[in-house]
């Protein structure tokens, strides 16, 4: 499968569990901010950033998923996401950002099985020893429907 | 090249045209002789047809060709304008719209061809007159063609054409068609003087031109043409199976062109006594001028009556570069905010000249962005104008008579305000048409006026701006309300007991409440006031309804003036910083604690006579108490009084900070927020702070 195009994707940490983004979606990664809290919101959303000048939101990717919240470090970062090339950005809290590395279609498998979280996964990309868990970002800053 | 690069100036004129003729076709109506306006009328339907025929749009071209007949004939009092013909003439009118619509959709006007508009105008115009359209068309067009040849005996200096001198290989050419058995017509076009675009202007000539052959030449070259590199004439050569006539005709059809010349070119000429024409030429050039300018003087009232202003002082700007700038002065705002604030936290505040130099910079910024704003606004008459004729055709449809009483069409609002505004406002004019007014019959048994009347006022009011729409109709029946709000569930019996009037007609604006009895295709089917609300408020105005039974139903709404950049009040709401905009502020008050009083479970304050709604913002935005509330029973409450319409609340804050520009940033629709909560914007210290429209809370 020569044809698959490796893309490339950036590892995030959320405690030793590693999250891969697809470099497409990243416009940047900024050091964490003072955020302003927005009542009444989405719980996993943390509230508003000054981004140059922007009102930018930011969620937790911890909260997102469904995690324990766990306390800003040094290491924190917010990812600003574009899900879509001309959609306004948004932050995505992580506990560390790692590396960049290349996978192509043949290293993710994709998950059979449906779950409530894994909802945001695009499948598992396998890379050296690791696991990673791609992330569908469109369908995670996606306000649920239902509601 | 081609035409499409027009199309935005095909459209705006259009638009312009179609509207012109609304209003003055409405005009007509009433005074069928006013002659004027029957000129404008001929004017505007000419133009129309001379530019949708160049830009190729057939179907638009004939019904404007049709319609323009008969007001031909009215101009020519062989006809009288009575209510049927508007009719026909409206309906035109529409159809034409209907092609604008598709030409902006798809820059094609659509297969529908209105033939039976065009029948229909064709039928007035044989038993109105009793002659034939076709002959009249004809004379028209001998009159042209007699008209060019007696020019052409009195002013033969104009054929500029004529000593132009051509290239070998054009004679040739021209020797060539010549063979061929076609006319070589040489033209000389003269582009109004007020003409903005003439660039465009030559083009759409030169393309009538090629539907009739070939242009071998131009002069000045079709690119300094398009470039505008000349004055208000140029000449063509054109290779052709048509004579001049039909030449010169079918080039002033286009609008904007003065006057066109054109001839046989002859090739002797001025090629085979080259050295003569060319000295000759510019003899001619002077003497042409002082000839062109005296004809002007003599033809241009007969062909254009003065109705345009002879020049426009003003320059389309795209509203994206507007928008641009506002988002370039709202920067500059935030950096000066910026500069405040670390002025006012180090030692440079000594410095006086350094706090001197920030004022200037604050009162700069403060003017630029008044002045941006000015430019995004447009008067409101840009919506309300096309209002009369809507109620003229209600009028019709419900066989009721109404007069539209329109005021302050001139009141300015942000340019996306404007776009907005058009369908909330005609939906109450629909509801006012429609519910508001009785019968004639009725009103004329309740000792009415039969005719109603609705009325629209807008008018600056602060910093908001208010549109009125006003009946003199029936006026809501608030007991029916009441029932049917029990009868929906809404609320119960003993609710609507307790409830005010307004509180009452608040309900017209719920989803799928209509007390209409029957639904009309106007209004009527519950998807009327509660979407007027929404759209309202998406655009940070609100409405209220005031009612008098037997007297009339008037809508209130008010609109902020722009939506950019506002005056706020900055508070802390226990640890967190809001800003409050200044224009639903009314005063702030200290209120000891023991002044609030419960009733009802809630708790009001009495404020010099009136009673007050106490709000703990704090709750309501589950903020964390902040440590000086902590620490105990304050004595005294802050507390901002905002007002809405006629009603007040009170909203307890724990601290002020003071007045300050701010600049509203969404933020954005990926978070979900209480209406609340209507924007963000960045502190001078870089600080995202909440903008709280307090209205919501009231």
């Amino acid at each position: 499968m020569a044809a698959e195009e490796a893309k490339q994707y950036i590892i995030i940490k959320l405690g030793n569990d590693s999250y891969g983004i697809e470099i497409k979606y990243i416009e940047s990664i900024i050091v964490m901010q003072r955020i302003t809290r927005v009542p009444k919101s989405q719980p996993y959303f943390k509230g508003v950033i000054n981004l140059r000048g922007e009102v930018v939101p930011v969620l937790s990717l911890r909260k997102r998923l469904g995690l324990e919240e766990a306390q800003d470090t040094p290491a924190t970062r917010i990812i600003i996401v574009r899900p879509e090339e001309q959609a306004a950005p948004i932050g995505i809290i992580v506990d560390e950002v790692r590396e960049v590395i290349s996978l192509t279609g043949n290293d993710i498998d994709r998950l059979s099985y449906e779950d409530d979280r894994i909802n945001f996964s695009l499948g598992i990309g396998k890379h050296e020893s690791q696991l990673i868990n791609i992330l569908n970002i469109t369908a995670m800053v996606e306000t649920e429907k239902q509601n | 090249m081609d035409v499409s690069q027009y199309l935005e100036i095909f459209i705006d004129e259009t638009k312009e045209h179609l509207q012109n003729l609304n209003e003055h076709l409405l005009i007509l109506e009433k005074e069928p002789d006013n002659e004027n306006t029957i000129n404008e009328i001929f004017r505007a339907a000419h133009s129309l047809k001379g530019m949708a025929g160049t830009m190729g749009f057939k179907r638009m071209q004939r019904l404007t060709h049709d319609m323009e007949n008969v007001f031909s004939e009215v101009r020519a009092g062989n006809m009288k304008v009575s209510s049927g013909l508007v009719d026909v003439l409206f309906r035109g009118l529409d159809a034409l719209e209907n092609y604008l619509a598709n030409i902006l959709e798809s820059a094609d006007e659509g297969t529908e061809d209105n033939e039976d508009i065009i029948n229909e105008l064709n039928n007035i115009l044989k038993s109105g007159v009793g002659g034939s359209t076709q002959a009249e068309g004809k004379v028209t067009v001998s009159e042209v063609a007699s008209k060019v040849e007696a020019k052409a005996v009195e002013a033969n200096d104009k054929y500029k054409f004529k000593h132009i001198k051509l290239d070998e290989h054009e004679i040739n050419a021209i020797k060539k068609a010549k063979e061929m058995g076609l006319n070589v017509v040489g033209l000389t076009v003269y582009i109004q003087e007020n003409c903005v675009l003439k660039g465009a202007r030559a083009f759409m000539v030169n393309r009538t031109l090629e539907e009739h052959g070939d242009i071998i030449k131009l002069d000045p070259s079709a690119q300094d043409l398009e470039d505008e590199k000349y004055d208000y004439d140029y000449s063509a050569f054109v290779v052709t199976k048509d004579t001049p006539e039909v030449l010169a005709k079918n080039a002033m059809d286009v609008s904007e062109v003065k006057e066109v010349v054109a001839d046989y070119y002859q090739l002797s000429e001025a090629n085979q006594t080259p050295s003569v024409a060319v000295s000759s030429d510019t003899n001619a050039q002077s003497s042409k001028n002082q000839e062109t300018s005296s004809l002007k003087a003599g033809k241009a009232p007969a062909a254009k009556p003065a109705a345009k202003p002879v020049v426009n002082r003003s320059v389309r700007v795209d509203i994206e570069k507007l928008d641009v700038l506002m988002n370039l002065v709202s920067e500059l705002i935030i950096a000066k905010n910026g500069l405040i604030s670390v002025s006012s936290e180090t030692d440079i505040m000594l410095n006086s000249t350094f706090h001197e130099h920030i004022e200037y910079l604050e009162r700069i910024t403060t003017n630029l962005h008044e002045s941006v704003m000015k430019t995004r606004m447009v008067p409101i008459e840009s919506v309300v104008n096309r209002f009369p004729r809507m109620i003229r055709d209600l009028s019709k449809k419900l066989n009721k008579n109404m007069e539209l009483y329109m005021t302050g069409e001139d009141t300015e609002l942000d340019r996306t305000v404007i776009d907005e505004i058009g369908d909330p406002l005609m939906h109450l004019l629909r509801n006012a048409a429609d519910h508001g007014l009785e019968s004639n019959e009725e009103r004329e048994r309740l000792g009415k006026n039969p005719v109603g009347s609705i009325f629209l006022d807008a008018y600056q009011e602060g910093n908001n701006v208010v549109i009125e729409v006003r009946d003199d109709g029936a006026g809501i029946n608030v007991e029916k309300v009441r029932n049917k709000a029990i009868e929906r569930g809404t609320i119960t019996a003993d609710q609507a007991e307790r409830m005010s009037d307004k509180e009452i007609i608040d309900f017209l604006f719920q989803p799928s409440f209509s007390t209409a009895e029957k639904v009309s295709d106007i209004s009527g089917r519950g998807v009327g006031l509660d979407v007027v609300k929404t759209k309202i408020e998406a655009l940070g105005g609100e409405i209220e309804a005031k009612t008098k039974l037997g007297e009339g139903t008037n809508f209130i709404i008010r609109l902020p003036l722009t939506l950019a950049i506002i005056q706020a009040l900055m508070v802390i709401i226990g640890t967190e910083k809001y800003a409050l905009p200044l224009g639903s502020i009314q005063t702030v008050e200290n209120i000891p604690d023991t002044e609030i009083k419960k009733v009802q479970g809630k708790e009001v304050v009495n404020l010099r006579g009136s009673i007050i709604p106490i709000i703990h913002l704090n709750q309501v935005l589950d903020c964390e108490k902040s440590e000086d509330t902590d620490e105990g029973e304050t004595k005294e409450h802050l507390v901002v009084i905002v007002k809405k319409g006629e009603r007040f609340a009170g909203i307890i804050v724990d601290q002020l900070l003071g007045q300050q520009e701010i600049v509203i940033k969404s933020i954005g629709k990926y978070i979900k927020c209480p209406k609340l909560i209507s924007g963000a914007t960045i502190l001078g210290n870089g600080e995202v702070a909440l903008i709280l429209d307090v209205n919501t809370l009231v």
